[in-house]
């Protein structure tokens, strides 16, 4: 028997920067909540000289334990799912924070073609240019209307940045000026300049100067010590939600955090939910937590879990196209370039997770699509986010990849590589989603998620077009040799791409087509809130973090106004 | 002091030996640059200053015997030297510098397989194993420890059968010869395919040579010098818009240790 706890206002499960931005916006407004976080306390003295690659990058000291809990994976109904059993494709984070904690800091808002991709594409390109799997939607909210949240993010964590034509327009400007030059992002901005392209100094979380945010959190000057992405930060210079939003929500007074508590279950009567019930994960004792409105702020794959495994909301299936659940997983289409420079060094092992430079000349839909076989696009960057000795070891494909030749390959062009990367937006796929696995159970007896992932024609288009942009930049840098590969294959979960997963409890304007309307709330239980990348009804050509930070304040807003005024909000 | 003579700051004269013999090999550099970056944006350090000789660059100096160097994992000694001599091909000693026996990579090896990483803690080890797709990663229950074992011995094996020899024995291209068969999938190991147990061998030699000291790889810092890698420093705010290559003394972990 569970034992039950004191009734909350409201029960937050998952305490990164979404279920911590919910928190601190209903603290202050006098909201009582209790946050409930499966993983350890963090504090800033948690991440004091963690400049060790071999712990934090390769031991993923920050990442979740898989022997716990993991999800399992197949490219296709086809094949049998099997439990992704070590971390690699991407890196699930745990513990207070979450993945803000260990997060590279870049900043970009998705465009405003994002929130209304269907309409848009159809409007400029006709219904035909969508083919009939991709399950492409509107995301049931306008740019316009989602803009001041964005703002609101923005000023929380005091992004560095400056402005540009072909990014998402701003109503205020950047709270802080952008990041300092390298050579080698000086390179690319004179090379895409020359190409009659629209560089820019990429936003950033790691902040230019020392600011002050309207909370009253200070947030420190970056020192390009490079240990950013799956680092905390050592100068409390990066923005995170411990040294922002969580001291903010805690500051009221009206916050409880809990760690250690593993929630399981949502509690639901086919039309509300009455709180949650959860695992302390140190003594195995069960709790039941009621609150007048649960949200969910766990990653992607929990959100989506918890709900399946609460049978909440109707679960998506590929074969008739209904049930909203699982549907719209989507990742990234990474393509890149890579150039090898015999007579330059640069000096790659200073830098900082947002340390970079982009153009969006082929993001979104900033260019003609009319005689392109697919859609959308991706920012095509560089980045200078400080290399590290045992992860970076680039040699030209024809040198053997151990021995005498490597090593002197491997020492010759440690600090003589540069790549061109873009991020790929990736577009929604009947077969492509998430459900439970019918075989593989965490360790508390539960079925993990299962993935059914593979890239589409559209991605390999996608992908075979950005590498030609990437070259084609990088060749203007003048490089001695460039290497490149436009083919991306199946989706593999092994080699590192992007923890940039979305979807499976998408936003729309229809209940039939969506699991939550545009303030995060779920269709099919009014009192419950799901928030976070899992709502992004597709993934764009960017980093996910600044839409997740606005969809969180959206979503903030909604369960105020649901307090005064209970009942579909929309 | 202990502390002075283990680690500390690096020599001046150490430096630009270390300086010079990256000069004569194939990487080349601006080691006037280096210097002069150095002395222009010198690294917050502690410990040792620069200046002082601490006489012995290596650990293992006869006057304090590193005494984290012993096996913990691997009980043959056999099996140790099969291990020792397989990681010094993945990574040679040469005209550059040092290779993986002379950094403590044996070592590194040997200590990790005795922890975490050697029973596979944090990783998925639940039933039922299927061969999978290569997309789905690896699927076996065999722990890393129990690949090493086998793999090393699978390694003696194959020398025995084609040479007579131990592998430690073994003429180098006959020693490359064995590791490119395991490498390109040709060894019959049980529970975990050769091509991946030789992925496991390389990476590990990698981290051994990288890693910071601390895990008893990285000897003195000799593999982040072989690639002008500056370790744990504090800050690159001094140097970040700087044009030309910045040479900077490692530092480690332990520097920074209080």
């Amino acid at each position: 028997m569970a034992t039950e706890l004191p009734r909350k206002q409201a029960v937050v499960v998952g305490v990164g920067w979404a279920g911590g931005i919910i928190a601190a916006e209903l603290t202050k407004a006098g909201i009582e909540v209790i946050g409930l976080e499966r993983g350890q306390e963090k504090t800033v003295d948690d991440f004091k000289m963690q400049k060790d690659e071999l712990r934090y990058a390769l031991r993923y000291d920050l990442m979740q334990d898989l022997s716990k809990e993991t999800i399992t994976f197949r490219n296709d109904q086809d094949m049998r799912a099997l439990p992704m059993r070590q971390l690699g494709s991407f890196l699930l984070g745990t513990d207070v924070g979450g993945a803000g904690i260990h997060w590279n800091g870049q900043c970009p808002r998705f465009l405003p073609y994002d929130f209304e991709i269907r309409s848009k594409t159809e409007e400029r390109y006709g219904s035909d240019k969508i083919p009939a799997d991709m399950t492409l939607q509107d995301w049931g909210i306008s740019y316009d209307e989602i803009e001041p949240y964005f703002q609101k993010f923005d000023e929380t964590i005091g992004t560095s940045g400056e402005d540009n034509d072909l990014t998402a327009p701003r109503s205020e400007p950047f709270p802080t000026p952008p990041m300092k030059e390298t050579r080698a992002l000086r390179k690319f901005k004179n090379a895409a300049e020359e190409l009659g392209y629209h560089p820019y100094q990429v936003a950033s979380a790691n902040l230019s100067e020392v600011y002050e945010n309207p909370d009253g959190q200070t947030i420190q000057a970056c020192q390009y010590c490079s240990f950013c992405e799956r680092f905390g930060c050592d100068y409390q210079a990066k923005s995170d939600p411990v040294i922002t939003v969580i001291p903010t929500a805690k500051e009221t007074g009206n916050f409880e955090l809990r760690t250690h508590a593993n929630v399981r279950r949502v509690s639901y009567d086919g039309e509300k939910t009455d709180g949650v019930y959860f695992i302390d994960t140190r003594t195995g004792e069960e709790f039941y937590q009621p609150a007048d409105v649960v949200v969910l702020t766990t990653y992607v794959m929990n959100n989506t879990r918890l709900l399946l495994q609460s049978e909440i909301g109707r679960p998506y299936n590929p074969e008739t196209n209904e049930g909203v659940i699982g549907k719209n997983y989507c990742y990234q289409v990474m393509a890149s370039a890579q150039g090898f420079f015999e007579e330059e060094r640069f000096n790659l092992y200073a830098g900082a997770g947002a340390l970079g430079a982009a153009l969006d000349d082929f993001n979104g839909d900033n260019f003609d699509h009319s005689d392109e076989d697919f859609i959308h696009g991706g920012i095509v960057q560089i980045t200078q986010t400080g290399i590290r000795p045992i992860n970076t070891n680039p040699v030209p494909s024809d040198v053997k990849s151990w021995g005498k030749e490597f090593k002197e390959a491997s020492l010759h062009y440690f600090y003589r590589t540069l790549t061109v990367a873009s991020q790929g937006a990736s577009m929604p796929y009947r077969y492509n989603y998430l459900d439970l696995d019918p075989t593989y159970k965490d360790a508390l007896g539960d079925p993990l998620l299962r993935m059914t992932y593979n890239f589409t024609e559209q991605d390999r288009k996608l992908a075979a077009h950005q590498t030609k942009r990437c070259a084609e930049v990088l060749e203007a840098m003048n490089p001695d040799k460039i290497e490149a590969n436009e083919d991306i294959g199946d989706y593999d979960i092994v080699p590192y791409q992007t923890t940039h997963n979305t979807g499976g409890v998408i936003m729309g304007g229809d209940p039939e087509t969506s699991a939550v309307n545009n303030y995060l709330q779920m269709w099919d239980c009014e009192n419950l809130f799901v928030a976070g990348a899992s709502a992004f009804a597709h993934n764009s050509g960017y980093n996910p973090t600044p839409t997740v930070g606005a969809i969180a304040y959206r979503a903030a807003d909604g369960i105020k106004k649901y307090f005064e005024n209970p009942g579909a909000l929309a | 002091m202990a502390d002075e003579q283990e680690t500390g700051g690096v020599t001046r004269r150490e430096f630009l030996k270390n300086s010079g013999l990256v000069v004569g090999g194939a990487v080349g550099g601006t080691v006037l640059g280096g210097v002069l970056g150095r002395e222009l944006f010198p690294a917050p350090q502690q410990g040792a200053s620069p200046e002082e000789d601490t006489s012995d660059s290596g650990n293992g100096g006869a006057e304090t015997p590193d005494y984290t160097e012993a096996r913990m994992f691997f009980k043959r000694e056999e099996d140790f030297r099969v291990l020792s001599a397989a990681v010094e091909r993945i990574f040679p000693e040469d005209d550059l510098g040092p290779g993986a026996i002379a950094l403590g990579v044996p070592y590194y090896i040997d200590k990790q397989l005795a922890g975490g990483y050697g029973r596979n803690a944090r990783e998925y080890m639940q039933g039922p194993f299927f061969e999978g797709a290569e997309t789905q990663g690896y699927q076996s229950g065999l722990l890393r420890q129990e690949a090493f074992l086998q793999g090393v011995r699978k390694i003696q094996q194959e020398s025995e059968s084609r040479t007579d020899d131990a592998y430690f024995d073994a003429e180098e291209d006959t020693q490359d010869e064995i590791l490119e068969a395991f490498e390109a999938g040709d060894i019959e190991m049980e529970g975990i395919n050769a091509t991946t147990f030789f992925g496991m061998l390389r990476q590990a030699t990698l981290e051994g040579v990288y890693a910071d000291p601390v895990y008893g790889g990285n000897r003195n810092m000799g593999g982040w010098r072989l690639k002008d890698y500056p370790g744990a420093q504090m800050a690159y705010i001094q140097m970040i818009e700087e044009d030309e290559f910045v040479e900077m003394d490692p530092i480690s972990l332990h520097d920074h240790h209080t």
